[in-house]
């Protein structure tokens, strides 16, 4: 038992730079380079099983691994906030395991890793944005075999999914998508923006940020590169659009940000705020105001403003 | 409130933490367990962890599962998350099972076999009855006879037995073939090769294989097993150095091996024969070994089938969803918070509510009208 002893005095500094091994970033970044070459292909790739589940960021982890370096600063949101609970998990562990500077300010960011949006300040030339992809496969939904999906890819099929949008159409009077909305990649693959709401599927297209995305479970990796036309489908009839709402946020007043609902008590009580959590504090801080304004919601954890 | 609970911190987080190391430790007054104690005599679980995390280390093994408080898919995920910082540095020698040393061998295939029928440490035929001289704790058990004899150093396979007649369908050799399918660094891809199909079903859920091979049994995918030989033992494993370029044992490793047989009725090209599944385990793990090679005959009948497969004849679906770490994982993302997209469909609900709830209205103040 000697050597597991040993093994519980070394520091977890025996990890090598963003945890994975060199052999295997190398790898991801071919997949990467492919991927890029490629717009919305979805490339297979020898995806490792990391110290976090399934399902939980694994393939956005090992993306955001093989891109980083020490001059990084690291971002990392789910739902849109910097401190919800596995966003702050994911962020600790870069800062641990490759001891780089993080920020929840958008534009400071170099590297933003997410699940389920988009920042609503645009994305820059040279910021990198990660998608932690569950499933990468658009068609997926529609049918369930790999074989089948890659060859309908490759064969530029995409027949099935116009003619689920239809069925919406006929059955809801509008196409029923609400997140993860099929977008075509610079008019060839069809390509699943993760789920983000279709909210944020405007600020994809012709991004100067470089957007990639990782599926650790699913074994893919997929990008879109700067600059690039990411166009949702849609029908000429029924065209593309993006979810709005009545109320303004609560806390900053923005009108035009992707709104959470938050249930205040048990009598339909609710309030919206800025589902991203650095755009609402931007805009608090630089003196706009809501209808609620003050509200304990709009201060840290610790009771400072965040 | 419920905003800040979901939101949560890292102060939530390290705070919850500590609480689970509480809770894994238990009362301060009962003795800790220690990872011998656990390697050895609750080595079955250890065996299982150490199959499905695909990593041969008793030791570390006993670590996963005291860490996980017993919960072994916990302990599998540890194990594999550990697995997956080790350099690699090359396969060993093709195990030569048919060399090992036997501990247990039985086949139901014939009333004896040469070497004979060695029944082993089994669960076999006890009764199943609570023993309650074990909750005395204390006392070693009664020892073992010990044969007069011992077993011989080579038993003869199932395959031995057969291969005058050419009745069993024959392993393809595989000396000099390129290096072997490693699913621990290459994707699933279909068709999948045999040795692709038995990484992914050792590494399988044994639940999971069980409930697949059982079903088979029970007519969805049939292939009418038999168990033509289950053996458990020790066998060598073997390593070439490239500087060496000769084979120098590593180790001896506790294995479970499982060959069963199926009728296969013949074709064009081949006479009949009965073909094999193979199922092989690390430690003594004989119900895994079973459905693992029950479901490896279905998977080649199903290649075989004319019309659509069953669940365990279909290879994608068998070998996407066996793994238990990765649909452990996924099932349990949902807890993770979803509120964006929710929002979302929220929002497209409520739409269709309030459009249906002004068709029915409409709809009523017709009908009214009409009727009067």
């Amino acid at each position: 038992m000697s050597t597991l002893a040993d093994a519980s005095n070394r520091e977890t500094s025996l990890y090598n730079f963003a945890y994975l091994d060199e052999q295997t970033k190398r790898m991801i970044r071919r997949a990467i380079l492919k991927a890029i070459a490629i717009p919305g292909y979805q490339v297979p790739f020898g995806s490792r099983e990391m110290p976090v589940p399934y399902g939980w960021g694994t393939g956005g982890i090992q993306v955001t691994a093989a891109v980083i370096g020490p001059d990084d600063v690291f971002k990392c949101i789910d739902q849109g906030a910097d401190d919800t609970t596995n966003a702050v998990s994911i962020r600790r562990f870069f800062a641990r395991v490759a001891d780089v500077r993080t920020t929840e300010a958008t534009d400071e960011a170099t590297i933003i890793q997410s699940r389920h949006r988009i920042p609503e300040r645009p994305l820059e030339n040279g910021q990198i944005m990660v998608f932690q992809v569950p499933q990468p496969e658009p068609l997926r939904g529609l049918e369930p075999r790999e074989t089948e999906t890659r060859a309908m890819h490759a064969y530029e099929e995409y027949g099935l999914q116009y003619v689920s949008l239809y069925e919406n159409v006929s059955a809801y009077g509008r196409i029923a998508a609400t997140a993860g909305y099929p977008v075509m990649i610079d008019e060839r693959y069809l390509m699943s923006p993760s789920p983000i709401p279709k909210f944020d599927n405007p600020k994809m297209d012709m991004s100067p940020a470089l957007l990639l995305f990782g599926a650790g479970r699913e074994k893919r990796i997929y990008a879109v590169p700067p600059y690039t036309r990411v166009r949702s489908l849609d029908f000429e009839d029924y065209p593309f659009e993006t979810q709005t709402w009545e109320d303004a946020c609560a806390l900053c007043g923005a009108k035009d940000s992707y709104l959470d609902e938050v249930v205040l008590d048990d009598d339909d009580h609710r309030m919206f705020v800025c589902s991203d959590s650095s755009h609402c504090a931007t805009r608090r801080d630089a003196g706009f105001t809501g209808p609620m304004s003050g509200h304990e919601l709009a201060r840290g954890e610790d009771g400072d403003t965040a | 409130m419920a905003y800040v609970a979901v939101k949560g911190g890292e102060r939530a987080i390290s705070h919850a933490h500590l609480w689970l190391e509480e809770e894994r430790r238990g009362p301060g007054d009962v003795a800790e367990l220690s990872l011998a104690q656990i390697r050895e005599q609750l080595s079955l679980a250890v065996d299982r962890v150490m199959v499905e995390g695909s990593c041969c280390d008793a030791d570390l093994a006993a670590l996963a599962i005291k860490q996980a408080s017993g919960d072994l898919v916990e302990a599998i995920f540890l194990l594999r998350a550990y697995r997956t910082t080790l350099p690699r540095f090359g396969f060993s020698e093709p195990l030569e099972t048919a060399r090992m040393a036997i501990r247990r061998r039985i086949s139901a295939a014939f009333k004896d076999i040469p070497g004979g029928q060695v029944l082993g440490p089994t669960y076999d035929y006890t009764h199943r009855l609570i023993d309650f001289k074990l909750a005395a704790e204390g006392g070693a058990p009664e020892p073992a006879v010990v044969a007069a004899e011992p077993i011989a150093d080579r038993l003869p396979t199932i395959s031995d037995v057969f291969s005058k007649e050419d009745l069993l369908q024959v392993d393809e050799r595989s000396d000099g073939a390129e290096a072997p399918f490693d699913l621990t660094r290459d994707p699933m891809s279909f068709p999948a090769g045999r040795d692709q199909r038995l990484q992914a079903l050792a590494r399988g859920d044994e639940g999971f294989l069980l409930s697949l091979a059982y079903a088979s049994q029970r007519g969805w995918g049939s292939t009418h097993p038999l168990c033509g030989e289950i053996r458990m033992g020790e066998a060598s494993v073997e390593f070439t150095p490239p500087e060496l370029g000769f084979p120098i044992e590593l180790a001896e490793i506790t294995l479970t091996e499982c060959t069963m047989i199926s009728e296969f009725g013949g074709s064009m090209e081949r006479p009949p024969q009965y073909a094999k599944g193979y199922g092989l385990t690390f430690g003594r793990n004989e119900r895994k070994a079973m459905s693992m090679a029950i479901v490896d005959r279905a998977l080649a009948s199903g290649a075989e089938a004319s019309e659509t497969p069953h669940a365990v004849q279909d290879e994608e679906f068998v070998l996407y969803h066996s793994d238990n770490v990765e649909a452990s994982g996924f099932v349990q993302h949902l807890k993770l918070p979803h509120y964006v997209d929710f929002q979302a469909s929220l929002q497209f609900v409520r739409r269709l509510r309030k459009e249906w709830t002004a068709r029915r209205e409409a709809e009523l103040a017709a009908a009214r009208e009409a009727a009067e």
